[in-house]
């Protein structure tokens, strides 16, 4: 059959979005990632903007500076943010080795992406260990859902407020605190369970058999993005 | 699955990122890091005037070192301008309830008196 005999709108058309393939030129469960992300992004959006708007309208709020000094083990007061710095680096630390894991996944190298897996899983024992330190160490203070310290011990987490607005706001504060970093907690636990599974996969080959490491690179976007959530957690619950 | 994905992955595969560049975007996020922990404990406690500044200098701070994660980490740079919309574009939403509630709380402010 000559091309003559085609009429024009039967002629198939080959630009991204006509059909038969991904316009964004990115695998399907990598888009629904993303898009699982996004949610996911409003769901922490709508808790630490809640969080904003109770501490926006209270007159005063616990000073984080005076509520996290103690670094476990080593000091029990008097050395503030020093140990959620240590927290915060190890999560960076451990994206830039996911990093690592997806960059030797395009070459194929599967040997790499295992030991870059298991640092990246490491990373995550290690920030989720520094996380139970710290919500042991709030919870010995007294504070937690539905729970805080006494009226003297608050006097000296405040600057300045009477007693029944500090009592109020510490509540907010301990409510918050436990909500947010413990969905976050949970986030970190569900994503080093997925990269233990991930990096059990990749040391059976099943990556190398089906020839792309698309998978790692799935897994490690979830990553990032919970790094993600603890640089906007870390900064409104600790710096501002 | 494994086919069609693995010629689609290497369509986009080339321009990425290298070891040099990952190593790059780690040393900016901690030098990011480094200047909120400056400010937050050596600026500000000994001036309390300053906390003003250091406030909006922490927002942007942090969205710097998402910008990066985002765009270099989850690889948002390199994707089809199609999809870095499709991401980025929803998150208007978000700005929409900031504004939304930080404008209700002034009004639990006068609530709570």
């Amino acid at each position: 059959m000559s091309t003559a005999a085609v009429s024009q709108i039967d002629e198939v058309k080959t630009t991204p979005w006509s059909g038969g393939r991904s316009p964004f030129n990115v695998e399907y469960g990598k888009i629904m990632m993303w898009f699982f992300l996004l949610s996911d992004a409003f769901t922490f959006s709508s808790l630490l903007i809640s969080y904003g708007a109770l501490r926006f309208s209270a007159a005063v709020w616990p000073a984080a500076d005076k509520v996290f000094q103690s670094v476990p083990f080593l000091k029990e007061s008097g050395a503030p943010l020093v140990f959620v710095g240590i927290m915060t680096f190890i999560l960076i630390l451990s994206s830039v080795t996911m990093v690592m894991a997806v960059e030797a996944g395009h070459r194929n190298a599967k040997k790499e992406v295992f030991w870059w897996m298991v640092a990246t899983i490491v990373g995550g024992f290690m920030f989720l260990g520094c996380q139970a330190l710290e919500w042991s160490h709030l919870h010995h203070e007294g504070f937690w859902w539905g729970s805080t310290p006494g009226k003297d011990e608050l006097k000296l987490l405040f600057n300045g407020g009477t007693e029944a607005v500090q009592h109020l706001t510490a509540q907010e504060f301990a409510n918050l605190f436990f909500t947010i970093t413990g969905f976050h907690g949970f986030h970190v636990f569900t994503g080093v369970i997925i990269n233990i599974i991930i990096t059990v996969n990749v040391l059976k080959g099943t990556y190398e058999n089906r020839g792309s490491y698309l998978m790692v690179e799935k897994v490690g976007l979830y990553w990032h993005f919970v790094d993600l959530v603890w640089v906007f957690v870390f900064t409104f619950f600790y710096l501002v | 699955m494994s086919a069609e994905s693995h010629e689609i992955h290497h369509d986009g595969e080339h321009e990425g990122m290298t070891k040099k560049k990952i190593w790059q975007i780690a040393l900016v996020l901690s030098i990011i890091t480094a200047i909120e922990f400056i400010i937050a404990l050596l600026i500000v406690p000994g001036h309390p005037d300053y906390l003003r500044y250091a406030n909006p200098a922490y927002i942007f701070l942090t969205l710097l070192k998402a910008f990066f994660i985002v765009a270099y980490f989850m690889h948002l740079k390199f994707e089809k301008m199609g999809l870095v919309l499709s991401i980025i574009v929803p998150i208007l939403f978000i700005v929409g309830l900031i504004l939304v509630l930080t404008n209700e709380s002034h009004h639990w402010i006068d609530l709570r008196r």
